[in-house]
């Protein structure tokens, strides 16, 4: 029973690693852009959670709502300003761009905030649980951010596949040169696919705030779970990201029952073995 | 008439020069503790740190396409390879240099098996885990200080010289051997077969590849040589430092970021490159480390302004602008004008 508690646990962190994963495979899906700076993003969110909280002392979770426009306006400019800059054949700038923004907005937050990790108080439901059986019960918080991850991936995938707007990205994603002949505006569609990247950010963002302490140093990590529960999951896949994502979480926390100094180690670990032997992830892109 | 004559030129007048100035540097710097103080004497240090580190990187980012953000995985192996080799083993810390430089290739070979299944960004995050992986299992070593780390005994520092100044003398010299070591070496292996194999993937995979040139091959000698020199940096690095620690050790700020910011300020996939942006990265730094976060801030900024606005970074702006080639690679083809102005050279 005790197993099955790390379990259920991990699986339940599993969906806020998706949450991290699914904004990283969004952009990559469309534009190959890979986001170094994805990671800040996530822990940019956080902070302006915690304005969005203690300016108008709204509910952290309804805070989503206001942090995921504001973050989403952001990744729009963001994208046409500075990475649509960047795109082309040539690997390296946009990678170095967002290294370079990533290194930029943790030294801002930290001039900002200071090295102080901090929280965010969501009252009794951060300790609220719902019973299953056999006295097993899982926390309504942790509960709360699996079936966001679920929905907000279940909500893209319609997008993707029933919307005019997921045809578009569809379409500059396969070919974006055709795209633009069939008049799509590609720059246009970017800044679309960063701005719902960054939506989904701000949501990870304020349950990553909620959960648990955070300072602007946890960034890269944020990235690192995001990137390994995609290759897990498998590129372009999203309802693999979300299984990739609860593999980590998983691991992390079978990882960490065993021993504490084992549980970000069991992940990679993790991650380094499908990369051994299943280098196309567990549940890689089918077309159709 | 008769037919033009020819010869293959490998150097140009500027890079003689620069020869000259490389020789004076190097008599300078063989003789610094003669007459730079102590305080110059770190800053020297942690020049040719950086510098042989950029170098490294230029090579695997500017000519192999390889945008590894984990080569803080190898300066850290080295690192603790010095501590484990001195501390556990008794042996002479000065000899750990070398050995740490196999131990990186052993370990870099590998490792390169795994992370060359991903591809370009995705390379990139794949070597940042291995470094979080190596991260991880050093804070598990616990005669090595687990994870807050540890000092070098005394008797392990003693053993190196007697004498303070012995010893900076001791660390100042190795430093100086392995970064002049990997600077030339960088700039020989380019002149090579190997380095046209390079320069050939720099300008196209797949053009390089149709050529002949066995891409893979070129690619993973490249990482275990980078893995090697990064580990010999590591183990200087930390022989100056005299104390390790996790998170010192495999900081992907210090022994990853800002040598990437050095190299493309001053010039990715050119050997130049890396020189100057050394010298702007210790500008920037004396000017403007009082400010703390915002000298980041700025570092930052001005690495992502040159990547969008001179991609060849600022050597590249010179280059272009007055064709200069400090270190030439190539071989040009000069026509020899007329025989008078031959007769007349040779007179």
């Amino acid at each position: 029973m005790e197993w099955a508690n790390v379990i259920l646990q991990g699986i339940l962190v599993g969906g806020l690693y998706a949450l991290f994963a699914t904004g990283l495979s969004l952009i990559f899906g469309v534009m190959r852009l890979v986001n170094i700076a994805h990671g800040d993003l996530i822990v940019l969110a956080a902070y302006v959670a915690l304005l969005c909280v203690t300016q108008t002392s709204i509910h952290p979770l309804l805070a989503i709502f206001l942090v995921a426009p504001v973050m989403a306006v952001a990744g729009y400019g963001l994208q046409r300003i500075l990475f649509n800059r960047t795109l082309g054949a040539d690997l390296l700038p946009p990678l170095l761009v967002s290294f370079g923004l990533s290194v930029i907005i943790q030294n801002v937050l930290l001039q900002i905030f200071t090295a102080d990790s901090r929280k965010l108080s969501a009252g009794a439901i951060e300790t609220a649980t719902v019973p299953i059986f056999n006295g097993l019960a899982v926390g309504v918080l942790p509960l709360l951010m699996f079936v966001a991850a679920v929905a907000i991936i279940a909500a893209l995938q319609f997008m993707f596949y029933s919307l005019p707007i997921g045809r578009a990205l569809r379409a500059t994603s396969d070919d974006p040169e055709v795209a633009r002949l069939m008049g799509y505006d590609n720059r246009h569609l970017f800044g679309v696919a960063m701005a719902l990247s960054l939506a989904v950010v701000a949501v990870a963002g304020v349950f990553l705030a909620v959960r648990a302490n955070f300072d602007p140093a946890l960034g890269p990590s944020r990235l690192i779970y995001g990137f390994e529960a995609v290759i897990i999951g498998g590129l372009g896949n999203l309802w693999g990201t979300l299984a990739g994502g609860v593999i980590l979480g998983v691991a992390q926390a079978i990882g960490a029952k065993i021993d504490p100094g084992w549980q970000l180690l069991a992940g990679h670990l993790v991650f380094l073995a499908v990369l051994a032997f299943r280098p196309e992830g567990l549940f890689p892109k089918v077309d159709g | 008439m008769s037919a033009p004559s020819f010869h293959i030129a490998r150097s140009t007048p500027e890079s003689r020069f620069a020869l000259v100035i490389g020789l004076l540097a190097l008599v300078a710097l063989v003789a610094g503790p003669y007459w730079i103080d102590r305080n110059g004497m770190r800053i020297v240090g942690e020049f040719l740190i950086y510098l042989s580190l950029a170098s490294m990187w230029n090579l695997l980012a500017g000519y192999a396409g390889l945008v590894s953000v984990g080569q803080q995985a190898y300066v850290g192996l080295g690192g603790y390879f010095l501590f484990a080799w001195a501390i556990l083993f008794g042996l002479p810390p000065l000899l750990a240099i070398p050995f740490a430089g196999v131990a990186g290739a052993i370990v870099a070979l590998p490792v390169s098996l795994l992370v060359f299944r991903l591809k370009g960004a995705y390379f990139a995050i794949g070597t940042w885990v291995v470094a979080e992986v190596f991260l991880l299992l050093a804070a598990q070593i616990s005669v090595l200080g687990g994870g807050s780390g540890i000092s070098l005994p005394i008797s392990v520092v003693r053993s190196i010289a007697e004498s303070r100044d012995g010893r900076d003398m001791a660390v100042y010299w190795s430093t100086l051997g392995v970064a002049v070591a990997i600077l030339i070496g960088t700039y020989l292996l380019l002149r090579t077969r190997w380095g046209l194999a390079l320069q050939a993937i720099r300008d196209g995979e797949l053009a390089a590849e149709t050529s002949g040139v066995s891409v893979a091959t070129a690619k993973r000698l490249l990482y275990v040589v980078a893995g090697a020199g990064g580990a010999m940096i590591g183990a200087l690095i930390f022989l100056a430092k005299l104390r390790i620690s996790p998170s010192a050790a495999f900081s992907v700020n210090d022994w990853t970021a800002f040598v990437i910011f050095i190299t493309v300020i001053g010039g990715i996939g050119r050997i130049e490159g890396p020189i100057v942006g050394t010298f702007v990265y210790f500008l920037l730094r004396g000017l403007l480390a009082d400010l703390g976060p915002t000298y980041l801030i700025i570092l930052g900024a001005v690495a992502v302004g040159v990547m969008l606005f001179a991609p060849k970074g600022l050597w590249g702006l010179v280059a272009d602008r007055f064709g200069w080639q400090l270190f030439p690679v190539g071989r040009r083809l000069v026509l020899d004008t007329s025989a008078s102005a031959a007769t007349s050279k040779g007179a």
